[in-house]
């Protein structure tokens, strides 16, 4: 039978959510391909592997080796792709992520597979899967299939489908050897903990953003205020990156990250092309600007034409309130 | 050492981008500049030219008209330049590119290859991983800091990962893209201006290269587009203008409605 796989991306505790979403979704599509929905966890452990088989894989191939660890996305690369030639599944599903843009493009250079990256949604028809693409931040959304060898190899961003329990029971394990190519292998020498223990932006399903109308650096305080009642993460418009007020790291917008929350508050941002295309894809979009011409009115689904001074502490005492603190 | 740094020419970043009749982007009608990103690579390989040594080679695949973009990387600092153009890689899909810039970086002396990121147009970020893996090459990408040494062979970076920042080492030669956090650019001055305008810029074809037509173009593209349409506009949302309590009221009614609260 043939396989559709999931390449299930690990953090700490096992794998993220975002390894779950895909695996739901993989699990959802195997029924009219008559796939089997496996995952690939590298690196990981049965735990993992079992946690990967609770939202639809019938199969796992595991390797335990400890050099996932010390080695960057070379080394899941190289063993994805030795585990392709010798299993040939259909399709490769993998997170849009750092990791996974890494493996995505190693894997597909080295088999010339086709790729379909930053994919919005996935669908079988006539046995193919067609996935489709986000061209120009959502502006133009594109349907696409890979054509030639497969598998084809289709990857998607954090958030883009909901990650649905639907255990399998009987998971088949099948333990896997590592592949490292030491030629190219990338070394992990250390890690440099981010400064506080915060939601990364990419996964986040609230994201409150903050923009020039924040007016300086210490005013963001009132923003992490809010993301921290919401549990949410805290982004910035590339005003307030180049501006120094905060790390590029959380900058939202065409040179910065692309993100699909479910709720994206935009405070002090105006809504310009350049960041539009780095959040329109948000499930709801909210708006706090003084501004009433701002373009940002023009596609948020609640836009609040007000001083975000007074109205965002109060915003964040009220869902205080509401949660009964 | 030397140093290449991979840089394509991109419409500007504030424009609206539109698609030609052929579902390509239609670059002719937009004012194109080096991409945004590719710059922080050329300001980092000058960096390190200044601090060790190095000359820098600025590689290109596009049509003719990208050799401002060249010029640009020139005028910055970078030594040398070559344009990849053929009417043939028109079309190119990410793994045909990363195939072509490979093919003209094996005829080039070489320690290190610097990249931006990504593209601000098509913003897969698939291209550089590809051009390691062409080159059969570690790849580190996404850096925020890199330390090059020569006496030991390595590169060194610091990632921005999700959830804080890895550092990553591996030996020479090795591509590194780098995202914005790594450097200031400079702006070109004068004299570097009017320098660059002097400088030859290589022009390579596909038959120069000795590429295989047959993986590039639209021919050898793995993909295949079966419809371009526009995303269904959003529902027109509610602007409200009202005193802070009641906005703030209101804002927490619309989370409480999309179970945020």
């Amino acid at each position: 039978m043939n396989e559709l796989w999931v390449l299930a991306e690990l953090g700490e505790t096992g794998p993220k959510k975002v390894s779950l979403e895909l695996m739901s979704k993989a699990a959802e599509l195997t029924g009219e391909g008559q796939w089997l929905p496996a995952a690939v966890v590298l690196g990981g452990d049965e735990a993992a592997a079992q946690r990967m088989s609770e939202y639809g894989a019938a199969k796992a191939y595991l390797s335990q080796d400890d050099r996932f660890a010390a080695y960057h996305a070379t080394a899941i690369a190289d063993t994805l792709s030795a585990l392709i030639t010798e299993k040939q599944p259909i399709a490769v599903f993998i997170p849009a992520t750092n990791m996974g843009k890494d493996v995505i493009s190693r894997v597909a250079a080295r088999h010339r597979l086709g790729m379909l990256a930053d994919c919005t949604s996935v669908a079988v028809r006539e046995g193919s899967l067609i996935a489709t693409e986000a061209a120009f931040g959502g502006s133009l959304l594109v349907d696409c299939i890979c054509v030639g060898a497969t598998p084809h190899l289709l990857s998607f961003p954090p958030n883009t489908f909901p990650a649905i329990k639907q255990p399998t029971g009987n998971l088949q394990v099948e333990k896997v050897a590592a592949a490292i190519n030491d030629k190219v292998a990338v070394r992990i020498v250390d890690r440099l903990a981010a400064p506080t223990k915060t939601v990364s932006l990419e996964e986040a399903s609230i994201i409150v953003s903050g923009g020039r109308g924040m007016g300086g650096p210490d005013k963001f305080a009132i923003l992490e205020d809010l993301a921290q009642e919401l549990g949410a993460a805290v982004g910035a418009s590339r005003a307030a990156v180049d501006a120094g007020w905060r790390p590029y790291s959380q900058q939202v917008g065409q040179t910065g990250k692309t993100v699909k929350p479910n709720v994206y508050i935009a405070v002090g941002i105006s809504g310009a092309i350049q960041h539009k295309v780095g959040m329109q894809t948000s499930e709801h979009i909210i708006a706090i600007n003084k501004d009433a011409d701002a373009p940002i009115f023009s596609f948020c689904d609640l836009g609040v034409v007000g001083d975000l001074f007074e109205i965002v502490p109060r915003l964040t005492a009220e869902i205080k309130k509401r949660k009964g603190g | 050492m030397n140093i290449i740094v991979c840089v394509k020419q991109v419409p500007d970043t504030t424009a609206e981008k539109r698609l030609a009749a052929d579902n390509r982007l239609d670059r002719a009608s937009m004012e194109n500049i080096l991409n945004p990103f590719d710059e922080y690579a050329v300001e980092e390989a000058i960096r390190i030219k200044e601090a060790q040594g190095a000359n820098i080679t600025l590689v290109c695949m596009g049509p003719a008209a990208a050799e401002s973009a060249l010029r640009k990387g020139l005028a910055m600092g970078a030594d040398n330049a070559v344009l990849v153009s053929d009417p043939l890689l028109a079309g190119s899909d990410t793994l045909a590119t990363a195939y072509v810039l490979a093919c003209a970086i094996k005829r080039l002396p070489f320690d290190l290859i610097l990249t931006g990121m990504q593209s601000t147009d098509a913003r897969t970020g698939q291209v550089p991983a590809a051009i390691a893996e062409f080159l059969e090459l570690p790849m580190l990408t996404f850096a925020a800091k890199l330390d090059v040494d020569m006496g030991k062979r390595t590169a060194r970076i610091q990632r921005q990962a999700e959830g804080g920042l890895v550092v990553l080492e591996g030996n020479l030669p090795a591509l590194v893209s780098v995202t914005k956090a790594i450097n200031e650019p400079r702006y070109p001055a004068l004299r570097g201006i009017m320098m660059a305008k002097k400088k030859e810029i290589k022009v390579w074809n596909a038959t120069e290269l000795g590429l295989d037509t047959s993986l590039v173009g639209s021919s050898g593209a793995h993909t295949k587009v079966l419809a371009v349409r526009k995303p269904a506009p959003r529902a027109k949302g509610v602007v409200i203008k009202e005193d802070p309590d009641t906005a703030a009221r209101k804002v927490a009614d619309y989370l409480a409605s999309v179970k945020a609260i």
